[in-house]
C-alpha cells in the first residue's frame, strides 16, 4: 500500500490539481457565458441586459447560482426517483469529462490519448442519455415529448457530425487532437474543408439543443421540455451541463477547423501571445456565433429539422467525404 | 496493480449490470443497465490496449444503437402484470439454453491453447487504429466490403418493410415553395367603393 502511494501519490495529486483547474475554468466560463449571452442578446434587442448586481451586472451569474442553491429540490410523486436524480448528474459529468482530452496549448492537455477525437465524439454522443432519462423519469407528458424529440434530433445530427470529422481526419491523418492542430494545412485543403466547417457549426447547434434547434425545450409547445419537472440544484446541473457542452463543442470546432492555439491565419508575428489566449479567443468566437444564431433565427419546425439533418446534411457530407478523399488522392496530398 | 484493480472494477460492474438487465422489472431499467454493460465492456477493451475498438463500441452501441433501443422500449405500452404472468413457462427453455452455453464455454476454456501471445499496441509499436486499418483494407478487404454490403441490404430491407406511403399526410414541398412567384398567387384588384371584391 505504501509502495502504491509512493509510486502514484505525487502523480495523483498533481493530476487532481490539473483536473481542479480545468473544472474551475470551465465552470467560470459557463457562469460568464450566461452573462455574455444575456448581454449580447440585450444589445441585439436594444436592451441593457443584467445591470443591477455588481458593476455592469457582473455578479449576476453568482446571484443566479446562489438562488438555485437555496431553492428546494422537488421530486414529482410519480417520478422514477433514481433515474430522475441520475439524469442531470450524468449530463453534467459527461460535459466535464470530455475536457480531459482538449489541448489548450501545445502539450497543455490532461490526457494526450491517441484517439482523442473519437473520445470526444463518444462522450458527446452519450450526452443524449441525460436528456432521454430526464424526459422518461419525470413521468410527465411534456418532459417525455421533449426527451423523445431530443433523442431523435441528437442521433440525426451525430451522423453528419461524424462524417464531418472523417473529412478532417482525411486531411490530417491522425486521431490525436494535438496532431490534428499541428498538421499543416495548405490553402486548397482549407478551401476543401470550409463547407464542412459550416455543416459542423450548424450540427453543433442541433447537438447542444440550442436555438434555432431548441425544440426539446421549446417553451411555446412543451413549456420547458425535458427539464420541466426539475427545480433548484437538479435544474442547475442541467443548465451548467448544457452550457459546458456549448463551450466544449466550440473548443472542438476550434481544434478541428480554426487551428486551436496557433495564431490566426498563420501569422508568425503574433506568436508572442500565449497559445491559450488564442484558443480562448477562437472558442469565444464560436460561442458568439451560438448567441448570435439565437438572437437571429426563429425556431425550426420539427419536420424541417429532420429534413435538414437527413435529406441535406447527410447526403452532402457523404458526398464531401468522397470528394475530399478523391482530391487528396489525386493531388497526392494524403498525410502519412 | 492499478490495472488489476481497474480490471476487477470493470469486470464486476459488467457482470452485475448484465445480471441486472435480466432481473430488472422495468424494461427501461433493463436497457439502462445494458448501456452500463456496454460502457464497462469498453473499459475492458481500453485495458487490453484496444482503445479504438473501445471507443467505437461506445460511439456505435452506446451512442446510437442503445438510444434507439431505449426510444422504442420507452414508447411501448407494456402492462407489467401481463408480462410477468406468462414468464414462468419459459424458465425450462431458458435454463436449457443457459446450460448449453455454459457447457460450451467450459469446453472452450479447457481446449484453449495455453499462453497465446497477445498482440497489443505496445508490442507492435504502431497505433491500433492504424494496425486495424491496415489489416481490414489489405488482407480482409473482401470480407469487409461484403459485410458492408450485407448491412446495406439489411438497411434497404428494413426501410422497404416499414415504409408506408400515406397519401393523406401533408408534406412541405420546399422546391415548389421556392419556385412560386408572387405573380402566380397574388393578384391586385381595384375595388371600387360600394361593391365587393
Amino acid at each position: 500500500m505504501i509502495d502504491l502511494v509512493k509510486t502514484y501519490g505525487l502523480d495523483a495529486a498533481w493530476m487532481a490539481v490539473k483536473i481542479g483547474v480545468i473544472i474551475g475554468v470551465v465552470l467560470f466560463g459557463v457562469a460568464y457565458l450566461t452573462y455574455a449571452e444575456r448581454k449580447v442578446l440585450g444589445a441585439m434587442q436594444k436592451r441593457q441586459g443584467p445591470m443591477t448586481v455588481g458593476p455592469f451586472g457582473l455578479l449576476q451569474p453568482i446571484a443566479d447560482g446562489l438562488k438555485l442553491f437555496s431553492k428546494e429540490t422537488i421530486i414529482p410523486a410519480q417520478a422514477h426517483r433514481v433515474v430522475f436524480l441520475f439524469a442531470p448528474i450524468m449530463l453534467f459529468t459527461l460535459a466535464l469529462v470530455a475536457w480531459a482530452v482538449i489541448p489548450f496549448d501545445l502539450g497543455m492537455v490532461l490526457a494526450d490519448i491517441n484517439v482523442g477525437i473519437l473520445y470526444l465524439f463518444a462522450i458527446s454522443s452519450m450526452g443524449v442519455y441525460g436528456v432521454i432519462m430526464a424526459g422518461w423519469a419525470s413521468n410527465s407528458r411534456y418532459a417525455f415529448l421533449g426527451g423523445l424529440r431530443s433523442a431523435s434530433q441528437m442521433v440525426s445530427y451525430e451522423v453528419s457530425m461524424g462524417l464531418v470529422i472523417v473529412c478532417v481526419l482525411l486531411a490530417t491523418g491522425s486521431l490525436n487532437l494535438t496532431e490534428i492542430v499541428m498538421t499543416p494545412r495548405p490553402w486548397p485543403v482549407q478551401v476543401l474543408l470550409f463547407p464542412m466547417f459550416i455543416v459542423f457549426l450548424v450540427s453543433i447547434l442541433a447537438e447542444t439543443n440550442r436555438s434555432p434547434f431548441d425544440l426539446p425545450e421549446g417553451e411555446s409547445e412543451l413549456s420547458g421540455g425535458f427539464m420541466v419537472e426539475y427545480s433548484a440544484m437538479t435544474f442547475a446541473l442541467f443548465f451548467l451541463g448544457e452550457y459546458a457542452n456549448m463551450i466544449l463543442m466550440s473548443a472542438m470546432a476550434t481544434i478541428l477547423f480554426l487551428g486551436g492555439w496557433l495564431p490566426p491565419f498563420g501569422m508568425e508575428s503574433l506568436s508572442f501571445v500565449p497559445g491559450v489566449v488564442w484558443f480562448g479567443l477562437k472558442t469565444c468566437l464560436i460561442l458568439f456565433f451560438f448567441i448570435w444564431a439565437r438572437g437571429t433565427f426563429p425556431r425550426y419546425r420539427y419536420d424541417q429539422l429532420m429534413r435538414l439533418g437527413w435529406k441535406i446534411f447527410l447526403p452532402f457530407t457523404l458526398i464531401w467525404v468522397v470528394v475530399t478523399a478523391g482530391c487528396l488522392m489525386m493531388f497526392d496530398a494524403l498525410p502519412g | 496493480m492499478i490495472q488489476v484493480a481497474a480490471f476487477y472494477l470493470f469486470a464486476s460492474v459488467l457482470t452485475a449490470c448484465a445480471l441486472a438487465v435480466i432481473c430488472a422489472r422495468n424494461p427501461v431499467h433493463s436497457v439502462l443497465f445494458l448501456i452500463a454493460c456496454f460502457f464497462s465492456a469498453a473499459g475492458l477493451f481500453v485495458l487490453l490496449g484496444a482503445e479504438f475498438i473501445a471507443l467505437i463500441l461506445v460511439i456505435v452501441y452506446v451512442g446510437a444503437v442503445a438510444v434507439l433501443f431505449l426510444f422504442v422500449v420507452m414508447m411501448l405500452d407494456i402492462s407489467f402484470q401481463d408480462l410477468r404472468r406468462g414468464a414462468m413457462q419459459y424458465v425450462p427453455l431458458g435454463l436449457g439454453i443457459g446450460l448449453v452455453l455454459l457447457v460450451e464455454l467450459f469446453t472452450l476454456y479447457r481446449a484453449w491453447p495455453e499462453r497465446t501471445p497477445v498482440i497489443t499496441a505496445e508490442s507492435t509499436a504502431i497505433e491500433n487504429t492504424e494496425a486495424l486499418g491496415r489489416i481490414i483494407y489489405t488482407d480482409y478487404l473482401f470480407a469487409f466490403q461484403v459485410s458492408g454490403l450485407i448491412l446495406f441490404v439489411a438497411m434497404i430491407g428494413a426501410i422497404v418493410l416499414t415504409h408506408r406511403c400515406r397519401p393523406d399526410v401533408r408534406r412541405q414541398k420546399v422546391a415548389e415553395q421556392n419556385r412560386r412567384k408572387p405573380s402566380d398567387v397574388l393578384e391586385i384588384k381595384k375595388v371600387s367603393s360600394g361593391s365587393g371584391a
